[in-house]
């Protein structure tokens, strides 16, 4: 699904290396976990496999179902099914939840060469995937994310990402900054959409969003590097033992 | 010692004397001062503060013939150019036909003449003895005095529909007098497809107590027309004013609004969004006034410059001595969007009262990064992405607006010029 080889990125304009040298490969089905302390790049990462211009791509490669999506532009890199949940999702005064959704559905369409959804087969999508979320319409008339609480911005990422269908899904932190009810709602929401043609790349900080999404893979990020690899169970090592173990033996 | 020499004039200044010396109407007064005024210190320029930023005697390239013929029939062929916005009684002026519509359709409630009396007519707005008032004063050509009778709602607007037919000099002046308890919404349309015309238009408005009105202007003139309005307006106790500015057209834009707030208990709204096109210069000048206790005002202005435009804001508040509890609040808030954009705000607060709420704030910004990523992360291309976040930015300001179907409509005028020219 996802195949990320000898990625070396830095900011752009400047001489700071972030990422190192990343190889990862994440198979259709499968849901990854990144793990590591502050300042590993863990955000970086997910925001080059994005398109952010802020950083440059000095080195290496992503390819997503073996097309390299480096050259592509964000929202071309959305349309070909990559999905960024947010860490922060930004707030978009004066254009409405509902406008927003349409706009970027029907986009992403096009650009496949699909018919737009129309109206009322747009209003049912989001109604059915909404309830399914607690996400009220009363929400989806505000503007995009204005205002809203950080669970229900969490929630309205995780609406995007089941309205929009996307193949490959990076979730970037999406437990930080939620209780432990939004926290299963979301996690809820992320276990539906699992399917063996969907693959997940989760990056958090704790294993507590481990244990609500059970991932197939666990990796270390440190210092712009994956130094260890594993199952589920590598993540209960790091909760119990902390990084300085593995960041010891890698080094 | 000072001695002044006398200036040497522009093509402008030149043609602007010729066309005031030939005035024999009952404005040949007025043309008479304007025309001394003229002469002796020319336009104004940037040394004169309130034209700081829109320095006249240098943008004013040149002022137009006359109309040819002045008919008083009116064709509503005259308007056929005219984009729809909402229905309503229209009362037409185009340039060549120095128009009147058909007094005679007038809705109940509304009573009004049309031609000479207009050119006196003030309703005893004190019309202040500035550069614009003066020039119009001695130059319009007629204009129509229309009167909202007390208690009465007026169902439909009223559309001042102005329309430029080729390119010559159009001077127009209109009062509208709200009786008490009045309701009616008034449209200044002015729109043009043929453009380096010339337009002055001054409406003077008074309304009495417990009057509510919306007063529109919907500028689009042509890219090369040349604009200077102006708004003056009287408010007495317990009235309701919403004043909304739409500028999407013109080379040489100047609107002036002048409020006196001589009513307790008034509410004043101004709103605006100006569109400012490659090479135009827009410039939006109000002065408030607030000479008697617990009146309340707000000003929000939404700007966007996509090209090589610039575009101007003056916003003064007076609060005179006895207006105390006054509440006044003003926001200025700007996209530039090419490097080549230029905008300059000039709030100012006069308060000569204590105990007051007042407020100002201006700024200026591109797009942001953050926001156009988020959008174009979900799919939506970049020209899209910047589409939608210039619109919610200029759309905000509509928020609040009652009559939903008249925003609407405004919005669709703001998304055609945004196509364009965004």
């Amino acid at each position: 699904m996802i195949e990320i080889r000898n990625l070396h990125v830095k900011i752009a304009d400047t001489d700071t290396m972030i990422l190192n040298g990343v190889d990862l490969t994440v198979k259709a089905g499968e849901v990854a976990a990144i793990m590591g302390p502050n300042g590993s790049g863990k955000s970086t990462l997910s925001y080059v496999m994005a398109g952010k211009e802020d950083y440059e791509v000095t080195e290496g490669d992503i390819l997503l179902n073996g097309e390299s999506i480096l050259e592509m532009e964000p929202d071309e890199r959305a349309a070909a099914g990559l999905f960024l949940a947010f860490q922060y999702p930004v707030e978009i005064p004066g254009v409405p939840t509902m406008n927003f959704l349409k706009a970027a559905m029907n986009s992403q369409r096009k650009a496949r060469g699909q018919d737009e959804f129309t109206t009322p087969e747009f209003i049912k999508k989001v109604k059915d995937a909404a309830g399914r979320l607690g996400i009220s319409m009363d929400m989806l008339k505000r503007s995009l994310n204005t205002g809203f609480s950080g669970g229900e911005k969490k929630r309205a990422e995780i609406l995007q990402m089941s309205l929009l269908e996307p193949k490959f899904c990076v979730m970037d932190e999406t437990d930080s900054g939620l209780d432990i009810d939004a926290l299963k709602v979301v996690s809820d929401g992320v276990n539906a959409l699992r399917s063996p043609e969907r693959a997940f790349l989760v990056i958090t900080h704790y294993q507590r969003l481990l244990e609500h999404i059970v991932p197939d893979s666990v990796h270390v990020l440190y210092k712009g590097r994956i130094i260890q690899s594993g199952g589920k169970e590598l993540a209960l090592q790091l909760e119990e033992q902390g990084y300085a173990d593995i960041i010891a033996k890698a080094a | 010692m000072n001695m002044q020499t006398p200036i040497t004039h522009t093509a402008a200044e030149e043609a602007l004397i010729a066309a005031l010396g030939k005035v024999d109407s009952v404005a040949k007064e007025a043309a008479a001062r304007a025309l001394a005024g003229i002469e002796k210190s020319g336009l104004p320029t940037r040394r004169v503060e309130a034209w700081h930023y829109t320095d006249l005697r240098n943008l004013l390239r040149d002022y137009p013939k006359p109309p040819r013929a002045i008919q008083s029939e009116f064709s509503s062929e005259s308007l056929v150019d005219l984009p729809p916005l909402v229905e309503g009684y229209t009362l037409g002026f185009s340039n060549t036909f120095h128009v009147i519509g058909h007094l005679a359709g007038m809705p109940e409630g509304l009573s009004g003449t049309v031609g000479e009396e207009a050119l006196t007519t003030t309703h005893g707005v004190p019309v202040e003895a500035d550069t614009i008032g003066l020039i119009n004063a001695g130059l319009a050509e007629t204009g129509v005095v229309l009167a909202v009778q007390a208690g009465v709602k007026l169902a439909e607007p009223v559309i001042l529909a102005h329309t430029c037919a080729d390119e010559t000099a159009s001077n127009l002046r209109h009062s509208v007098r709200f009786g008490e308890g009045a309701q009616a919404t008034f449209i200044e349309r002015h729109h043009s497809s043929i453009t380096g015309n010339f337009q002055s238009v001054v409406c003077n408005l008074v309304l009495e107590k417990g009057a509510k009105a919306v007063w529109v202007i919907d500028q689009e003139l042509g890219v090369e027309t040349t604009r200077l309005g102006q708004l003056n307006v009287e408010l007495a106790e317990d009235t309701d004013l919403t004043i909304l500015i739409l500028n999407a057209g013109g080379r040489l834009v100047r609107q002036e609004v002048h409020v006196a707030v001589n009513g307790e208990n008034a509410n004043l709204a101004i709103k605006g969004v100006n569109l400012v096109g490659n090479d135009s210069h827009v410039d939006v000048t109000t002065t408030l006034t607030h000479n008697v206790p617990n009146t309340v005002a707000t000003e929000l202005f939404r700007n966007v410059v996509p090209g090589s435009g610039k575009g101007v804001f003056q916003g003064q508040i007076r609060v005179a001595q006895p207006a105390q509890k006054t509440d006044a609040q003003m926001a200025c808030n700007t996209l530039l969007l090419s490097d080549e954009a230029d905008f300059s705000a000039k709030p100012e607060l006069e308060i000569f009262a204590d105990d007051v709420v007042c407020a100002h704030g201006a700024t200026v910004a591109d797009i942001e990064d953050e926001q156009l990523f988020y959008l174009r992360a979900r799919g939506i291309p970049e020209r899209d992405a910047r589409a939608l976040l210039v619109k919610a930015f200029v759309e905000e300001v509509f928020e609040d607006f009652e009559d939903t179907e008249l925003a609407g409509a405004l919005v669709d005028r703001i998304e055609s010029w945004l196509d364009i020219n965004g």
